[in-house]
């Protein structure tokens, strides 16, 4: 059963000087949220920022971690935009 | 059916729906607490859907991975392309992206009723004792 600490550690290596905040959401080792800052997210689409996070995973989200919620921003505080780059709505 | 005839039902549901939602359970009886609020999201913004059960058959979910190299369960998707999970469409909800993403209006913030208040208070006691 994978905990919060492991999963925080597999991202930070896979995202080297990621800032990684990782929560166990029922203490049950299945759902967690992870909270991920890097440099790495820059000019990226959100899909494609949490794409990079569930990647380090690969089948085992779905299958042991049941469920990992994502929260991903740069340092400069980019939260990604969507695919298009549209008129800000008013 | 196949993997294949799953793959080509699901490939076929992502292009003639302009919003398609995968979802665990139905809009009316979600199954997951994720699917859940992905879907309320839509029906806030009033926007019409297709909305597809994965559960029936495991193989659903495997497919619909494969195809659109997303892991989990919601996965919207708008115009053939994958927009997001639960988070992101809440996320983008909360912002006002996703109604502009799908060209409908933002709802208020207050979530007052869609009934306009009425002009003239209605028949009351008042009314009654003219």
């Amino acid at each position: 059963m994978p905990s919060a600490e492991e999963l925080k550690e597999r991202i930070e290596s896979a995202l080297p000087g990621a800032a990684v905040a990782v929560e166990d959401l029922t203490g049950g080792g299945d759902h967690f949220r992870a909270e991920v800052v890097s440099a790495r997210f820059a000019g990226l689409s959100r899909i494609e920022q949490h794409k990079l996070v569930y990647n380090v995973f690969g089948d085992e989200v779905g299958g042991p971690i049941h469920a990992l919620s994502i929260k991903t921003s740069t340092p400069t505080g980019d939260r990604g935009s969507g695919h298009s780059a549209g008129t800000p709505s008013s | 059916m196949t993997e294949a005839e799953i793959r080509d039902f699901l490939a076929n549901a992502i292009k003639e729906n302009s919003v398609m939602l995968f979802m665990k359970g139905t809009p009316h009886q979600p199954a997951c607490g994720f699917s859940a609020r992905t879907s309320a999201c839509l029906n806030a913004l009033g926007v019409k859907y297709a909305a597809l059960d994965i559960l029936p058959d495991p193989r659903i979910r495997e497919e619909l991975s494969q195809l659109s190299g997303w892991p989990t369960v919601p996965q919207l998707f708008v115009d053939g392309e994958l927009v997001g999970g639960c988070d992101i469409v809440t996320e983008m909800y909360e912002t006002g992206e996703l109604a502009q993403k799908l060209g409908v209006e933002q709802p208020e913030e207050d979530p007052e009723p869609e009934a306009p208040q009425p002009q003239r208070a209605p028949l009351g006691l008042e009314n009654r004792l003219d």
